[in-house]
């Protein structure tokens, strides 16, 4: 059964989208004209400039609302989500110690280049995030966060040495996708050296999906606004049912 | 003016135990250089370029020394001596060593008081080049009217220096009193500082020299259209704290990024090597006229920024104490908090006013840098927009100074031209119809606000005595800041710090140590 769907403003199926851009053309009549034909060739009508405003020399600032023409049959859709009973710290804790029988080890870090720790340290240091403990605060979990600026071969050689369950690899700032390539360059290191298999491997970070992380070679991939008790549900949940 | 009401019998305690702490690691300082201080040295005394394999010529000849186990004694007079041989300026001299036609020699085969005038007059034009910075800002300042604080500072970070000059340019046409143009991420942890312009890197481009001066002159130029005078900042943090100061002060920088201890804490670059480095930056920047803007921001990106309150203000205080032996004075000291209470917190905004008013009253002549929410910024950027505006009238109303602008997008990419937009006119709107809100409220003298500042105050007392029992380092070692524990032999660098032979010579830093009005 086709399920047709369009953006929504007040009235289902209108369509209507709001736009924000900037074109590198100075402010006119000409401009404001140029930037609704743009939208039009964007597959979308009767578009209405709300706003155009010189922000610099030379760039003119836009918002526009339009309606979008095409439609989509939402039945055609695929996208995969981390499935996982989401259990909370308690009975994480207890799930480890009364079916793993002993502690799940787990390394997190931000590699390549990417200094930012806001990710990891949301999932991994004890405070944790958004009034859920991070991994270092359950007594059955062996947390280590190494930090940012990490090498995949650091992460790889502390995994071993931790005799790590889990990897957990974030990226948050990223340029011309470094953090793809970064990404990347992990699985590589893991696959050369005969040990993808030996680790649960986890990508986190904004511009992460979980399809986007299976992709990559992971076995799963966590965006923006995730708990640490989510990814502590999926570690013990996956790694119980290997 | 909205005031706390503090004691001031406890705000004297707390400047005097900072002052007893950074006297226990000055003492350490005194004793050791470090080849970015010796590389620091050969920049200012006039030595520039890079090898043919892209190696700054001042590694170069620092490198020749150490592989001599000279270095102790500083590279200064091995320099001066071998100008002397040569007969021509310092890059031409530096160029000879470089290729081998020149040699950095232990035997001296000068009168000792002959390398030692060489060396006191290199220090001279060191002297003067800051000196001379220091007048070309003023007299640009003088011409082209200063705003008035909150500063608006704005991040340009496309990882191209040309797009940078173009996202600066249209950042000073909406409005940004400050442009600070990021660098490449992993540059902290280069031990040199590249060489020419650059059109790469990871979440910015690299600073280099040549860099600093595509900017400067760009800035110049929109400044004097806008008709206002912009500041340019970049980072001395890293390996290369001192290294950078020497380059920005070379290309007339306003401001650096520069923290006595966030190198340590954050980039894992070893103690000694960071105390060591930020010493000889700060006494540059003392000189050259630039303002320091601390980093204490970063202990709430990993702490909770109301248990962490107090550790805050504590670096604060250590951070002032320590740039007070670098002479700097208050003017130039952009001491770092920030606005990162989980805004689900109830009055968050009551907390948030607390400790930006704190701040405020503790350092009331230093221009405070004013960090916007990152932590709890939410992908959704119309709901990121929302906590900038409470931060922008928190900032407006405890009178900041250094204010960097929070960005709608700040939780998914680098700010595109628009985002820069919206956040100055959303500064803008906040700081016009503000405007004189601190002037005209007062605290409840029992209120949430002066009690919340009084229970700050009270914790860094207790913090810093804390501290001065078990010494900085121990204390950085024990994890006292940051929840991140560093030790003293441990991290990045060490290998370049040494312990100074008796005959150790820095002319430059003699002079820079002299009393500035005696």
């Amino acid at each position: 059964m086709s399920e047709m769907i369009k953006p929504y403003g007040d009235t289902l199926n209108d369509g209507i989208t709001q736009l924000a851009f900037t074109l590198p053309i100075e402010n006119s009549a000409k401009a404001r004209k140029a930037a609704e034909i743009y939208v039009t060739k964007l597959n979308f009508e009767n578009p209405a400039v709300a706003h155009a405003e010189k922000i610099a020399d030379n760039f003119t600032y836009f918002v526009v609302f339009a309606r979008a023409k095409p439609s989509l049959d939402y039945s055609t859709v695929t996208a995969s989500e981390v499935q996982t009973a989401e259990l909370d710290f308690y009975q994480i804790n207890n799930l480890i110690k009364k079916e793993l029988n002993r502690k799940m080890a787990v390394v997190g870090a931000t590699i390549g280049s990417d200094a930012h720790t806001v990710g990891i340290d949301a999932i991994m240091n004890m405070k944790g995030y958004n009034q859920d403990y991070g991994l270092e605060r359950y007594s059955e979990i062996n947390a280590l966060n190494i930090g940012a600026q990490v090498t995949s071969e650091e992460l790889l050689k502390k995994a071993l040495e931790l005799k790590a369950d889990a990897i957990l690899v974030s990226q948050t700032v990223t340029q011309k996708d470094a953090h793809i390539r970064n990404f990347t360059e992990l699985v590589e290191l893991l696959e050369a050296e005969n040990l993808r298999s030996k680790f649960l491997l986890v990508a986190g970070g904004p511009r992460i999906t979980n399809d986007l992380a299976i992709e990559l070679g992971y076995d799963a991939g966590f965006g923006p606004g995730t708990r640490p008790s989510q990814v502590a549900s999926y570690l013990i949940t996956t790694l119980l049912a290997k | 003016m909205a005031n706390l009401k503090l004691d001031q019998s406890q705000i004297a305690k707390v400047k005097k135990l900072a002052a007893d702490i950074a006297d226990e690691i000055q003492a350490q300082i005194c004793t050791c250089s470090s080849v970015s201080v010796e590389r620091a040295v050969l920049r200012l005394f006039g030595v520039d370029g890079a090898s043919e394999d892209n190696t700054p010529l001042p590694n170069k000849i620092v490198e020749l020394a150490r592989k001599q186990e000279m270095l102790d004694r500083g590279i200064s007079a091995y320099f001066a001596q071998a100008m002397l041989k040569s007969g021509r300026d310092p890059q031409t001299t530096a160029e000879l060593l470089e290729r081998g036609n020149l040699s950095i020699d232990k035997q001296t085969s000068f009168p000792a008081a002959e390398i030692a005038e060489k060396e006191a007059g290199l220090a001279r034009h060191a002297f003067k080049t800051l000196q001379k910075t220091r007048e070309n800002k003023l007299r640009k300042q003088v011409s082209q009217a200063l705003p008035a604080q909150p500063w608006r500072y704005i991040i340009v970070a496309t990882g191209n220096i040309y797009e940078d000059r173009t996202q600066a340019r249209s950042a000073v046409y909406s409005g940004a009193d400050i442009i600070a143009v990021i660098r490449s991420t992993a540059q902290s942890l280069l031990d040199y500082v590249p060489f020419g312009p650059t059109t790469e890197g990871f979440g910015g481009t690299y600073a280099t020299q040549a860099n600093f001066k595509i900017i400067r002159e760009a800035l110049d130029e929109a400044g004097e259209e806008q008709g206002r005078y912009i500041r340019l900042v970049n980072y001395s943090s890293g390996l290369c704290m001192a290294e950078i100061a020497a380059c920005a002060a070379l290309e007339d920088l306003d401001m650096l990024l520069n923290d006595s201890m966030y190198g340590i804490l954050f980039r894992d670059i070893n103690m000694k090597r960071t105390f060591v480095d930020q010493y000889f930056s700060r006494l540059i920047c003392t000189h050259a006229g630039i303002i320091i803007n601390t980093g204490e921001d970063n202990y709430l990106t990993t702490s909770d920024a109301i248990e962490a309150a107090h550790t805050v203000t504590a670096s604060q205080l250590i951070n002032e104490a320590m740039a007070k032996k670098a002479q700097l004075p208050d003017d130039l000291l952009g001491l770092g908090h920030a606005f990162e209470i989980n805004p689900q917190t109830e009055n968050a905004f009551l907390y948030e006013l607390a400790h930006a008013q704190l701040a405020r009253q503790l350092f009331p002549n230093a221009p405070l840098k004013y960090m916007p929410p990152t932590k709890y910024k939410s992908t959704d950027i119309f709901h990121a927009h929302c906590l900038d505006t409470m931060f922008n009238l928190a900032s407006v109303t405890t009178g900041q100074g250094i204010h960097l602008a929070g960005i709608l997008t700040e939780a998914s990419h680098t700010p595109l031209m628009q985002d820069r937009f919206q956040s100055l006119r959303n500064i803008d709107t906040i700081f016009n119809v503000a405007r004189n809100l601190g002037d005209e409220i007062e605290f409840k003298a029992d209120g949430f606000i002066n009690r919340r500042a009084q229970t700050v105050l009270t914790e860094t007392e207790a913090f810093l005595n804390e501290i001065k029992g078990s010494g900085l380092m121990k204390a950085i070692s024990g994890g006292k800041f940051a929840d991140i524990s560093r030790a003293a032999k441990g991290g990045k660098g060490y290998d370049g710090v040494f312990t100074k032979a008796r005959d150790y010579s820095n002319p430059v830093m003699d002079l820079l140590e002299k009393p500035l009005n005696p």
